[in-house]
Order: structure tokens, then sequence, then C-alpha cells
């Protein structure tokens, strides 16, 4: 197994995204009315730092808080404690009004293709809105221009979301994202709800367009072996703490901490399989926990 | 392909036929619904008066045609009160933070727990009875059912990522609301429109039945029956006719709105 | 050793539509069996069917047999189907919320699984119920629990629990861990796969993740809009596939290739319904030709074959 050898995050390349120390607790609804509201941790104090041009990689499983590290990265949450700096500028507790150059600078592709896009707007509307907000002028032949980016015919602009396939949607939702010409990029599991033969394409375009515009790339999924596929580096999260962050090639083949030994060894490979490995094989040896 | 369901097409037909009637009596009824003619007096319906005449000699039928103005205009009244007010602050109570959030909703309930009779009495004897006011009252009483509708539609729109994408470009809440909220809470908006209609042309009845709703001598079905109620045992008719026009027109506008729910409900309409 | 199930010419229509055409699909005793499709392949209708639980206007034909019942299943009444599930057949679903109802204790749940089939009496019932919870690996604490006192995986393990109850000749699983965490993923697989050795059933196994399908199954159906295009031996279709969409969707799955970019399949899956007639592949396929028009015959034996004009694999490419 070859891995995507770094060449140019060496200690001089700018840093994108810097992390520090980062805490989130969420009150859950009370449950008496003499006792304090009880807290969800969601995250106990991340760090980690992005460089610039780099494909960064979070992993971890449902409730691991890896949904709420990007949105206090994309600053659509508060943080309780610890910072959040882009591009060399504390945004942790910037009001809206001061997220200006963040809101062109980064920005987000999520999951569902269902639910990421309003189903009331036209797609030139939709993909036009950051521009829109941004007091830029929606030209009809930017719109065209990021349609014929992400593969999609011009005449795409005229319709409307439930007339595409989940994979064209997705296509959209990268447009958007694209439009304020950003330079950070963040994908939340973009493929996960995707068939497998139009997650390649997806995978594809975003690696194309990444490569193409110059991008940093942070991209999030429960599945190791798309990051190890797309990203540089990775980080593994678990019950709101990174356990562990390297290179995705030296992770995904000698995990370090337990429970990304237990992640790695989980994940049914065809490789594996049809050298005979069993269900039993996936979980793995010496298991602790 | 979608279906048009049943109760949809009854709902439909019937709301059409009263439009269609408040329409016609416009410009034309069998005889002028005001009209005392002393001579005619409890007429027995005949091919004169389909539907026979009251204690002062009026013909049933024009005013029943006449009378579903007044339903319709009270339901217009009621529910744009009721709209203007409730969608307004259910989309408020979705988009602010926890602790004014709660205070819109508790206020919400308080105006809830207090009856919508009581309060369109209360405001015909501060402002004068007239269908205007009491219909003020009846659509301030359905603020609190469509603020709640609402509020939980717009909740689940804000939890949607074209909503965090709007957010992450850096769209402002208030065009978020119109742009995003709005337009994806419009088919539970007419929904509950339909059923508060239903509502509010009950309620115009009884109150016009109590005496606090439409005064004479414009015609309503309310106070129809209520004027009906001496004679319920010698001519029963007087009673019956209005009571089943308020009948059949609420009936009309629940079906509608059961109609609409269907049809616009997702999860019914992906169902293969 | 007769085969347990016995699938010919399903066919499943909605209002005209054809959503799918012509399975054949046959399960030995003991025997486990994949179905792998992506969305609009017809593979979780296939399933539907064999257990007659399609929605209202949706209608099945061909014939499927069991063996041990007496009686064609397609078409069989309510009464009779239901006698049929639950004891000869079982099925685990991918949602496990909704496959247990939120207002009963769980082991009350599995001791009724058992008595609606009289399998058990009462009283064993209710020891059977702690001893399947425990071949499940969960503690006996959670017959007392409700379904949402558990996370999803274990209640993705009690729905297993539920299906294995009655020792069903055949269990039937749709997308069961695809709701679920890789690390709890591994665990339900393995749990699956150790139940049905465990009782000699066998098992019928529908995802759409190639890499689980290799891992528990020994015979897999690649099923591509509404048809089985290519089915055989879990080690000869994923090396040597015959189909070009067998053929596509392993380049397109293979995530450890060492360039930048994924193999891929051009265009999109269509809608269900929408796929084209003769080779429904052949829109997205590269080595399409007229003869494509026309239905490709079934080549092969009736559990290694596939149906495709161009196969791959035939002289140099």
């Amino acid at each position: 197994m070859t891995e995507h050898i770094p060449t140019t995050h060496e200690l001089e390349t700018p840093t994108a995204i810097q992390v520090v120390d980062l805490v989130r607790d969420y009150p859950r609804p009370r449950t008496s009315l003499f006792q304090p509201a009880p807290v969800v941790h969601a995250l106990r104090g991340v760090s980690l730092e992005v460089k610039q041009g780099e494909r960064f990689g979070i992993v971890g499983e449902s409730g691991c808080g890896k949904s709420t590290l990007l949105r206090l990265i994309a600053a659509l949450d508060r943080a309780t404690s610890g910072h959040v700096i882009v591009e060399d500028t504390d945004i942790t507790r910037l009001p809206e009004r001061r997220l200006r150059s963040l809101r062109e600078n980064l920005q987000l592709v999520f999951q569902d293709p269902m639910s990421s896009l309003d189903p009331r707007m036209r797609v030139r509307d939709i993909i036009a809105e950051p521009l829109v907000v941004q007091g830029h002028p929606a030209s009809g032949e930017r719109v065209r221009e990021l349609l014929e980016a992400v593969g999609l015919s011009a005449d795409a602009g005229d319709r409307y979301p439930h007339q595409f396939s989940g994979g064209q949607r997705q296509r959209i939702s990268i447009a958007r994202a694209l439009a304020p010409r950003p330079r950070i990029l963040i994908a939340d599991e973009p493929v996960s709800a995707l068939d497998v033969s139009v997650r390649a394409q997806v995978l594809n375009l975003i690696s194309d367009l990444v490569d193409e515009l110059d991008l940093t790339l942070v991209f999030v999924s429960h599945d190791l072996s798309v990051v190890k596929h797309v990203c540089d580096r990775v980080a593994v999260m678990n019950a709101g703490q990174i356990v562990e962050t390297g290179y995705t090639g030296d992770v995904y083949a000698a995990p370090q901490h337990p429970y990304t030994q237990r992640l790695v060894s989980a994940i049914p490979t065809l490789q594996r399989a049809l050298s005979g490995a069993t269900t039993a094989d996936l979980l793995a040896k010496g298991e602790s926990a | 392909m979608k279906r048009l369901n049943p109760s949809l097409i009854a709902g439909g037909v019937i709301v059409t036929v009263i439009v269609l009637m408040a329409l016609v009596s416009f410009v034309w009824t069998p005889y002028d619904a005001t009209l005392v003619t002393p001579t005619s007096r409890l007429l027995k319906p005949s091919w004169e008066h389909w539907f026979g005449t009251d204690k002062f000699g009026r013909d049933v039928l024009s005013q029943i045609m006449v009378g579903s103005r007044t339903t319709l205009f009270v339901g217009v009244v009621a529910v744009g009160v009721a709209a203007v007010i409730g969608v307004p602050l259910g989309i408020l109570a979705a988009m602010v933070r926890r602790w004014p959030s709660e205070v819109i909703m508790r206020a919400n309930d308080l105006l809830l727990a207090f009856p919508a009779l009581l309060l369109a009495i209360m405001f015909g004897a501060v402002f004068g009875a007239s269908t205007l006011t009491a219909m003020v009252a009846i659509g301030i009483a359905s603020v609190p059912s469509f603020a709640r509708v609402i509020r939980s539609g717009a909740l689940q729109v804000m939890r949607t990522e074209y909503v965090l994408a709007a957010r992450a470009a850096g769209r402002q809440p208030f065009p978020i609301a119109l742009r995003h909220v709005l337009p994806n809470v419009t088919s539970l908006i007419t929904v509950q429109a339909s059923v508060s209609f239903a509502i509010a042309v009950l309620a115009e009845a009884a109150l016009s039945f109590l005496g606090y709703g439409t005064p004479p001598p414009t015609p309503s079905w309310g106070r129809m029956l209520q004027e009906s109620q001496e004679f319920l045992f010698t001519a029963p008719r007087l009673a019956i006719f209005p009571g089943i026009a308020i009948a059949i027109a609420v009936l009309g506008f629940n079906l509608l709105g059961d109609g609409l729910r269907d049809r616009f409900d997702p999860k019914l309409e992906d169902r293969r | 050793m007769n085969d347990v199930l016995t699938v010919r010419g399903l066919s499943v229509t909605v209002r005209d539509t054809a959503l799918v055409s012509d399975v054949d699909l046959t399960v030995g005793a003991g025997e486990r069996v994949g179905l792998i499709g992506e969305s609009g392949s017809g593979k979780s209708l296939t399933a539907l069917s064999i257990l007659g639980l399609l929605p209202e206007d949706v209608r099945a034909g061909g014939s499927v047999r069991l063996d041990g019942v007496d009686h064609e299943l397609v078409g069989a009444d309510e009464r009779r189907m239901s006698r049929v599930r639950g004891r000869d057949i079982a099925m685990v679903f991918q949602e496990p919320m909704t496959a247990l109802n939120p207002t009963m204790r769980i082991g009350d749940q599995l001791a009724e699984a058992m008595l609606i089939h009289k399998t058990l009496a009462k009283p064993a019932a209710r020891t059977a119920a702690a001893d399947l919870l425990d071949r499940v690996q969960l503690p006996a604490e959670t017959l007392r629990a409700y379904p949402h006192q558990l996370s999803g995986g274990q209640r993705q393990r009690v729905v297993l629990a539920l299906a294995l109850a009655n020792d069903p000749a055949l269990l039937i699983c749709d997308e069961p861990t695809t709701a679920l965490d890789v690390t709890v993923q591994a665990l339900v697989l393995d749990l699956i796969v150790r139940g049905v050795v465990d009782r000699s059933s066998a098992l019928l196994f529908i995802t759409h993740d190639l890499a689980v399908v290799a891992t528990v199954c020994e015979r897999v159906l690649v099923m591509y809009g509404g048809r089985v295009v290519e089915a055989g031996p879990v080690a000869e279709v994923f090396t040597r596939p015959r189909h070009r969409y067998t053929e596509g969707l392993l380049a397109a799955s293979d995530l450890e290739t060492t360039s930048r970019r994924l193999t891929t399949i051009p265009g999109n899956v269509p809608p269900a319904g929408r796929f084209p007639s003769g080779c429904v592949f052949r829109t997205r396929c590269a080595h399409a030709t007229a003869l494509c028009e026309e239905t490709p015959p079934w080549t092969g034996s009736e559990t290694a074959g596939f149906a495709c004009h161009h196969p791959a694999g035939v002289g140099n490419d």
C-alpha cells in the first residue's frame, strides 16, 4: 500500500485552521427541578492544526463530536471554551457581523443530498445564494461556469432539486460551496448517502477541484477507507476527543491507539475477505472495551 | 403522478359550492333576503319558497345564500388575523434562542387556555357587537394554534442542512426566515388555515346565537338558528336548514384541511 | 439436501411499472447467499415479496417456494403467510427501532415471538428468552428494558435474537448494519453469521456493500435495474466479474487504488422503473452496442452465470 507522500506541508507552510483546546458542553433538558440540568460533553478539549493546501480527514463514529467540531470551525455554533483560529483570525467569539471574511473563505458541503438543498428554490438561485449574500452581482455567467465545473449542464439551473439524483444534488451542493471562491472547503460525510457507483464520481470531483483551485480540504467521515483515499493526514475522534493524528497511510497500516486499532480492524474490505477473513476477524483480537 | 385523495375532493367541492353561493347572492337571490312580508309568515317549503319562510315572512333560501357571505367574511377575517400574527410568531419562536422562545411559547399557552368565545364576548362588550370585532377576537384566539404548528414546522426547516449552508454563506436571520423557512412551511399554513376557518365559522354561529355576533338585519346562519328557537317544535325546518348549512360548511373546511395535510405529507407521498 | 428457498421468475410491478423482472434465486440448506445492489436495483422488493410483505398497490408474480411449506408463497393469503413468517423465514430490517414494539419490554417481545408459533410453553419461553439474549451477547437485565433504553446496536441484536427465536430455516437480512457504526457493525455481522451457523439456518443477506457480502457470504447475486445480472461464488464474482456492471462496481468501490482518481461508472443510477429496455445497464456501459437493446440471455448455470452480451474476461479487454 503506497500513501500520498506529502511534499508541501513543511514547517513554513502557513496554517489554515488551528483549533486549541476546544470544549463544547450542551445542557440537556432538565429532568428534575432541584438538580442542575445534566450536561453532554460533546467536545472535551480538542486541538488540531490544518496546514494550507492540506487534505485533512476527521474520522469517528456517531456521537464522537465530529459534527460539533465542524460547526465550531465554521462558526455556526459557540464554543464553551478554547479557540478556533482560521487564517490568523480568532473566530471563536466574533459577532456575526465580523465573520464576513470567514463566510466567504470557508464553505461547507453536507451529507444528506435531500436536506442540503432548499426544495423550493431553483438550482441557479441555490448556487447564487452565497454570492447574493456577499453582495456580489450573481451573474448567470458565474452560475453556468460553476455548473460546468461540477459536471452539470447549463440548463440544470432552471430546475428544482427534486428533479436530480443523489449524486447530482451533491454536485449542486459543491457548486454552491465553490461560488464565493473559498480557500477552505469543509465536507461533512459528502458521499455517505450515495450509491457506490456514484460515490467514486463525487470523490474524484472533490479531489480534482481541490487540486485545481488550491483549496484546503477538511473531510469528515465515519469511513476510514474513504478518508484514507482522499486525505493526507487524519485525526481519529472518539468520545469528544482526538485519540490519534497522523498520516492516513500510517494510521491505517499501523494504528497506535486501541480505539483506532479496533476501528481499523472492524472495516470489512474485499481484499481481506477474499483472502479468507471472516466476520470473527473484524473483531479486533484482544478486544477489551 | 400524485393522486387526489377523497377528502381533498369532497372538501374542495363543498367549499367551492359555498363560495359560488356567496358570489351568486350578490347578483341574484330568489327574494330580497331582508324583505319582511307579514302576509307570508312561516310558510312551508313550496315551489315559491323552496325552504319556506320565517316568522317575518323572509325567504329562508335567500337568507342562507346571503348568510354564506357572512360565513366566508368571518372565516377570512379570523384566519387572516390568526395567520398574520401567528405565522411570524411561530417562525420567531423557532429561530430565537432558548429562553425568549420559551417566553413566547408560554405566553402562547396562556392564550390557548383562554376560552375563545369569552374573549369574543369581552371584545363585543368593549368595542360594540359586530361581525368584525367578534371575528378579530376569534382570530386572536386562534393565534396560538397557528404559532404552535408553524413553530414545529419551522424548527424542522431550521435543522436542515440548507439553512446551515445559508448561515455558513453569511445569510442573516431575517432573509433566512423569508427565503427558506416561510416557503417551506406554506403547506402547514394552508392546512392550519382551513381548519381554523371551520372553527371560525362555528364560533360565529355560536356568537350570533348568543346575540354577540352579527347584528340584525344582516343575515347570518347563527342568528337564523337563534331566531328559530321559539318555533323549534312547530316549525323545526327553520332550525334544520341553517343548522345543515353550518354543519356542511364546517365539514367542508375540515375535509379540505385533512385532504391538504395528506397531500402535503411527504411520508404519504413517497409511499409507492 | 433440499434447497430451502426456490424463487422462479419473480416479478414485482406497481401500476404497470416493472420494478423487479424475472428473478431466479435459490438458497441451499445452511447456505449464506448475498444479494447486492444499489438504490432501485429491486433487492429489497425481492426480499419483501418472498415474505409477502409488499405494500398494497405493489404486485408480485412468479413463484416462491419454501422447503417444508406445501404452498406457493406468491399470492398466499395473510393467514397462511403469518404462519410461515417468524417460524420458517425470519427477517431483520435496516431500522431496528421500527421492528420493536416501543411499549413492550424486551423479554415479553422475545417470549411472545416463541408463543405465537407455540414452539414453547410460557415458563420455558421465559428461560429461552434469556438464553437468546445471551447468544447475542446481551446481559439478562436487557429482558426488563424497553427498546428506547437500548443503543442502535443493542436493538439490532435484540431484533436478531427475535428473528432467530424459532430457529428459522431461512434468515433474511436487509441492510442490517447500514445504520450502525463500523465497530458495532463488526459485532452484529459476527453474531448473524454465528447465529445461522449454529442453527444450520440459511441466510439471504441483502446489502449495497461489496466488502460486507464478501466477508459474510459464500455465494452472491448482483442485481441492477430490477434484474439479476450476475451470480456465482463470492471468490469468483469478485475476482473475475463477467457482467460489465459488476466489473464497474468493483472498480468504483476500490479505494485501495494508488492513483488519486478512482475508476467510475459514468452517469447516474436511474430512478426505479426508469431503467432502459433490453440490457438494463446499457445506458451506462462503455461496451454497449445495438445488440444490447435485446435482453441478454442468461449464460452459465443457475447458481453461477451472467446476463451480458459483451462479458468481461473474454479475449484481451
